[in-house]
Order: structure tokens, then sequence, then C-alpha cells
């Protein structure tokens, strides 16, 4: 098949219809689960986790106080009360914050008040999240005014739809719109959403299409839909963002979002960005877990591995 | 909207955060030994008991991985060979009259016991062989089970899988395995056999021979009717003895073409079968539509896999000139997170080599390909200070008259060579004078089918490599060797068809 033409301000590019096998990048996935991460290998891991999780919650239902909450915990993961368990424990660090607090717009200024100071950054999910079946002019004042009530991030979500009309061009245009709103003042991380798009080809292509509309995140799912980051697609797209990288120069981040939510899984990407990408990209300001449980389960790992007991969740604040 | 909160201000503090990527190291995460139990001395299976070689003569076998001696075992001669193979021709008769429903129980008990004891033949065929734990786990013990378990279902169908036929078992089979796939090996040859009616005399690979012990002891734990498969260890001469002893009416031999062709001329003018599966160079053919990010896979796992110790490994990689960059820069990117060292951790990719003899064999091959000039690349990595061990490496620029691209190496070395169209890749993939395997790799099914008509070769895979089923019948042209293994036509060699 031919590749995708696009126009751009700065003339024509191309964006490539790169094959994927399917039954390939299933199996090289799952060969990153096989790797054995013991000792002080995965309690590093485990606190690389932690740093690099972006605390979520997307609900209709989300109040000022239930964001108050979480933005507690974003700052301190683990209850103070509970922080002397550690102490003298070998191996045992302090327990960092975690990389972001990702919430819809309305919640924006909340958690921007919460965070202050804190250098956790404030993501949002805007363009009429999570479908994206909006007027390109309305989701623009969506990303301009979430920016406006202190986001430091945007999460925005392409058109499946048109995607999967093959209105490529028009799928770019949003994109690029989007960042010129965010340039210079939020990062961007563009939304995928890989349970609609399919196939493996398509979520290729698509991460080809966001990397060179500006997108300084590629990032998989919504949460909303099902399934949602998956190891396969993870790997596709960071085998994505290595191709980008060996021929533009240029290092793009990574967030695979929703259903990881065991520790024993946020080890398993580790191992396969580590592998794929290498360490260069093992840093919050290139890869993220958009995670809502995972944290709770990092915290309980860690614990064992430092104090050899097995913590209830319910030791954990919410 | 949001209002001040006091409280939570104050519990603000600025965290450390990493700003640069971590180092991720992963520990050693050793599989433990302990499940095995070595015996200090191991003896010949004949006649459903082990026993003592009659000259008393023993010899060594080594962990490669370390070059430590593992225990030893009995040197069989001429006289014990002779006693094996009348333990198998007594217990003949009655194995071949038995009802194909009752042998298969007995191959189905063997398949289960396989599975049961699984970790234990891991770890042994691992110590034995130096492979990476992961694959012995994996691979080859899940494997040898599925033999199993595939013609135990054959034998009570015998009648179906020859329909009209009248057939019937050959007699006593001698069989001669390799050293690089030990238990799979023996269980590629005796399943098929055993389902069929014929009673075995197996001589494993004197460097690993640990494995086909172990399912000795399994024999015995499923009371198979004693005499019916016999295990005897030794070295070449035990082998030949084997091929001469009057009483064998069928060989089956898998290891080095030169070893074949002198065991074809030893049975010529007998009344002899024999099938042989001997060596290759096998091509492994990367088109410019393929899926490159996979087909790179496809040639670790064609090449890197079981030190390339594989009789249909992927060492001739061709690839289209419009990709050839793109293919060699991921190929060293991908071969740098190989792991090499010890086979025992579970994150190993790439044991030790076999022995000493195979790795001397294999540097000196990459000797002479560095003399003839081809562009030469190996992962950089620490090599453990004891055992045998060989970096994962590659020639590019290679041609089809390049000594890497005509000889087998039997070793994790890669010969890379360029085509420009289709028939040229099917006339270079066919310019060996092996025909065992090939891989076409595109994102085109017609190429892949038309391609795949055209290559001689015993087995072609498409966009996969070194996969492997029970149902898959393996076997190759020219000097790779005669007769097929595995599937319905594994049974052929084991039957007089009337």
């Amino acid at each position: 098949m031919m590749d995708i033409s696009i126009k751009t301000h700065k003339g024509k590019i191309a964006i490539p219809r790169y094959a994927i096998d399917m039954v390939g990048a299933d199996e090289r996935a799952a060969s990153f689960t096989k790797r054995s991460i013991k000792k002080k290998s995965k309690l590093d891991a485990l606190y690389c986790a932690i740093s690099m999780t972006d605390l979520t919650t997307l609900e209709g239902a989300d109040t000022v106080e239930k964001v108050r909450q979480l933005c507690a915990k974003a700052v301190n993961p683990v209850p103070p009360y509970i922080q002397h368990t550690l102490e003298g424990a070998k191996d045992l660090k302090a327990i960092p914050c975690v990389a972001a607090v990702c919430v819809y717009p309305n919640m924006v200024p909340i958690a921007a008040e919460c965070l202050e100071g804190t250098g956790i950054e404030i993501a949002a999910v805007a363009t009429a999240f999570p479908s994206g079946q909006f007027p390109l002019n309305l989701k623009l004042k969506d990303v301009d005014k979430t920016i406006n009530y202190g986001a430091t991030e945007i999460d925005m979500v392409i058109s499946r739809g048109e995607f999967l009309e093959g209105k490529y061009q028009k799928v770019f245009n949003e994109i690029a719109a989007v960042k010129e709103v965010c340039k210079g003042r939020a990062h961007l991380k563009v939304i995928l959403e890989t349970g609609e798009l399919k196939t493996y080809d398509n979520v290729r292509m698509a991460s080809w299409l966001a990397m060179e509309a500006g997108a300084d995140f590629i990032k998989t799912s919504t949460g909303k839909v099902s399934p949602a980051a998956t190891m396969p697609v993870t790997l596709v797209m960071l085998q994505a963002i290595a191709d980008y990288y060996r021929l533009k120069g240029k290092k793009i981040g990574m967030k695979p979002a929703g259903g990881i939510r065991t520790a024993k899984q946020a080890v398993h990407y580790l191992v396969m960005v580590n592998e794929v990408l290498g360490e260069d990209w093992l840093t919050k300001d290139l890869f993220r877990f958009g995670a809502s449980s995972l944290l709770d389960d990092l915290l309980r790992q860690i614990f064992k591995q430092a104090t050899g007991q097995y913590f209830d969740t319910d030791m954990f604040s919410i | 909207m949001a209002k001040k909160n006091k409280k939570t201000q104050k519990n603000k503090s600025k965290k450390t955060q990493p700003k640069k990527g971590f180092h991720f190291e992963y520990d050693e995460a050793l599989e433990s030994t302990a499940v095995v139990k070595l015996k200090k001395k191991y003896g010949l299976f004949i006649g459903g008991e082990f026993k003592a070689s009659k000259s008393g003569k023993t010899f060594k076998t080594e962990n490669p991985a370390t070059g430590e001696k593992l225990a030893e075992l009995a040197l069989a001669d001429k006289k014990d060979v002779d006693s094996a193979v009348q333990a198998a021709k007594k217990a003949f008769k009655a194995w071949s009259e038995l009802s194909g429903k009752e042998r298969g129980k007995y191959l189905f008990r063997i398949a289960r016991l396989i599975q049961e004891r699984s970790r234990e033949f891991a770890v042994l065929e691992t110590l034995d062989g130096g492979k990476p734990i992961k694959e012995s786990r994996d691979v080859d013990i899940p494997l040898a089970a599925n033999h199993f378990f595939y013609y135990a279902g054959w034998a009570d169908k015998l009648d179906y899988a020859f329909p009209g036929k009248k057939i019937k078992p050959v007699g006593v089979c001698g069989q001669i395995i390799p050293w690089n796939f030990p238990l799979l090996m023996a269980a590629w040859k005796l399943a098929p056999a055993l389902a069929a009616g014929n009673t075995v005399v197996l001589k494993p690979a004197e460097q690993t021979s640990l494995t086909a012990l172990l399912l000795a002891e399994v024999i015995q734990e499923a009371e198979l009717p004693k005499g019916v498969v016999n295990i005897i260890t030794g070295e070449g001469k035990t082998g030949a003895a084997l091929v001469d002893h009057p009483d064998v009416k069928k060989i089956a031999f898998t290891g080095s073409t030169d070893i074949g062709k002198t065991i074809a001329k030893a049975i010529a003018g007998s009344d002899k079968k024999l099938t042989l599966e001997l060596g290759g160079k096998s091509a492994n053919i990367i088109f410019e539509d393929a899926a490159i990010d996979q087909a790179v896979e496809g040639i670790v796992n064609g090449i890197f896999f079981n030190q390339g110790h594989v009789c249909c490994a992927g060492s001739r990689v061709l690839v289209q000139e419009s990709i050839k960059d793109e293919v060699i820069a991921k190929l060293k990117k991908r071969m740098s997170t190989l792991r090499v060292g010890n086979p025992l951790d579970k994150n190993t990719d790439v044991g030790a080599i076999n022995s000493k003899e195979q790795l001397e064999k294999i540097n000196s091959l990459v000797a002479i390909g560095k003399k003839e000039g081809g562009r030469f690349h190996e992962v950089d990595c620490a090599l453990p200070k004891k055992g045998y061990y060989c970096k994962p490496c590659f020639f590019e620029g290679q041609t089809p008259a390049s000594t890497l691209s005509r000889v087998e190496v039997f070793g994790p070395v890669l010969s890379i060579m360029t085509f420009r169209t289709p028939d040229e890749a099917v006339k270079i993939a066919n310019d060996s004078n092996y025909g065992l395997a090939a891989g076409i790799w595109s994102e085109k099914s017609s190429k892949i089918h038309k391609i795949a008509s055209e290559l001689k070769a015993g087995v072609i895979w498409g966009n996969t490599y070194n996969k492997f089923d029970p149902a898959a019948p393996f076997g190759g042209y020219k000097e790779s060797g005669f007769g097929r293994e595995g599937g319905l036509h594994g049974l052929y060699p084991y039957v007089e068809v009337r």
C-alpha cells in the first residue's frame, strides 16, 4: 500500500504504512514477560514506576474533595503514619511522588492548587475526551481553557472515526492545531485509543501521524474502551518511537494507560522500554503509566521487598 | 471551584525525582538445581535395568557452562551393544503384538511423566548441554512431552494412517541422536517407533546423555515392558557397532553430514532401512515488503536460538538490497540486548557452547570469515571466565561463494547476503549442498506461496522461524538427509507397508 501524503505548513510529508506482523509482535511482547526481575533490580524498577505514574481519576462523579484526596496521595503515596515501617530497611529510599495527576478539565484548578510547588505535573484530558466527537473549534477552546486553569500537560484524543474513514489529513490537522495551542504552555500527549483502531498497522500509522503532528508523548488509551493498554500495542508504539528517533533524531515519550494494575505488569513494561528504547527512556520525561490502582500494588511490593511482610492494600490511603 | 485548604498546603514537600533514565541492570535470577539429583556414575539401560558396561569402562560428561565434570557414564562397546540389541529383539514379539490401544497407554504415561518431572528435565538439560534454562523449560521439554502425546494418539489408529494397507513394524531400531536437543531428539525418535510397535536401542550423544538416562528412569516408572527401549551411552564406536549390528533393521540418525555419509556407506547392501537428519545452511529471506521489526526478531531467533546449535538454523540471511541498511541497523540494536552467559540464569538468551571442540570449530570458521574479508559485527558483552562461550555475531557483505555462506557453523554466527529480485533470492537460497529449511518474510502472501514452491528445502516457514510442532513433518533434501520426522510422515520409516 502507498504511503500517506500529508500537507503541512512546511510542505508535504509522507506517513509510511509500515507493516506490522501481529503474530510476531504478540510473541515479542510476551517474551518480555519472561524476564525474571528480582532483588535490587526489582526494587529499583518499582521506585522508578512510582515516579512515572500519572495518578488518574476520570469519572463523571469526580468532585473537588475526591481530587483533593488524590492529590494528597500523589504527593505522599505512603501515608506518613506507616512511613516508619520502612526506616532501617535495607536498600530503601524515600518513596518518590508520582509524575502527574491526571483529571478532567473542571478539576484542573483544584489539582493545580493542591500540587503547587510539588513539581508534580497537572495533566488534563481535553479535546472532547473520551470520544473526540466535537467540532475542532470547541476542542481548541477546551484545550486553551484547560491550560489557563493550570494544566501543564494536555492528554488529547484523536478523532478515531475520521482516522478509520481514511481522513488522515484531518486527523493530522487537528493534532497540529492542538499543538499550536499547547506550544510553550503545556506538554502534549496524543491518545490513539488503540482499542478502537484495532489493527497494529493502524496503531503504527497513527503513532507516526501523531509524532509528525507535534506530539510530545503518544498514549495508548482513554481507559474508557476495552482493551486499553496491552504489551503488544505498546511494543508497536515503542518501535515507532525508536524509528522516529533513528530517522528524525527526536525523542518522543510513551504512555500506556488503562489496564496496568499490578507491579509485575509495570515491571514487564519497564523491561520492554529498556530493551526496545534503552535507558534514556526510563525517566518520567519520556515514559509514564496512566493508572489509578497500580500505585498501591507498587507500594505493596516495595514494602514486601523491604520488610518481608505483605501489606494489605487497606494499609495505604485511597 | 477550589477552596484553599491549609492542611493540604502543609503536606507539600519537594520530593526527589530522577532526572535521567535509571540504569536497569537485571539481577541474576538463577534456576535452582536442587531438583536434580546427580549420580556419580550412570549405567547402561538394557532390558529394563541399569547395568555397568561389560568392560567396566566409563567416560565423563561435563557442564559446558563451567567445564566441570558432572558424572561418569558407562562406555558401551560391541558386547554391550549386542546385549542391548538382544534385549530389544527379545521384547519385540510381545510389544509388536500388543494392541495399539495398549501401546498408546504407555506412551501417554511417558508423556505425562515427562510433564510431571519437567523442571528436573529442564535443569538437567541445561546443566549437561549449556542451553539457556528459558529454552529447555519452554521449548525442549514441553515439545518432547508433546511428541509422546502426539504419537500415543496414532498408536491405535494405524489402520487409518495407512488406509487399505496392511502394515507391520520393522523390528529392532537403532537410533542415534545429537547433542543439540538431547531429550527432544530422543522423543522424536522413540515416540513414532514405539507407536508403530518397534523396539529400540537408542544412543544419545556422548556430550549430552543425562536426560536420556533420566528418560530411562521415566520409562521404568511407566512400567514399559522390559527391553522395549534400551539406552546405551558411548562414543562414535558405540554408534558404529549399533549401525553394524545384523539384528538391527532400521537406523535413524540425526547429526553431522559427514557421519551420515559414513552410516549410509556402512549399511549399503544390507536390508536395513535408513533415515538421516543432517546438517543445513538454511536461508532466511527478508523481502522489502516484510514487517521489518518482526523479521529482525525472526533473524535473531533463527540463528541465536540454542546458540545456533540447530540443524535448521537460519544461518544465511538473504536481505533485499533496498532494506539492507535498515535491517542491519535494527539487527545490531536488537543483538545488543541479548544476554549471554550462565545458562541457569532465567534471563539468559544465549548460553554456553556445547563443548570445547565445538567452540574451537566455531572460532576457526569465524577466523576464516574474517580472513575472507566479511564485515564482522559481534555483541559487545562480557563472557564468563570459565566454560565455553561465543559472542553472537554476523558477517555482512557476504557472497554465495563465502565459506560462511556454504559451510555449516553450528554456532551463533550469521552470514548476511543481499539480493535484488525474488528470482535472485530463490537462486541464492537454493545454491547450497544442503536443503533443510528456509524462512520467507513478506506481508504479501502470494509471494510467500510462490517462493515456497520454488525453494528446495524440507521445512519452510512464512513470517516466522524455528517453530516446531509434533504434527508437522521435519526433514531435508540433498545433503540435509532424507526421511521425515513428526506428523503422519514420521510413522513411514517405522513400518513395513504390505
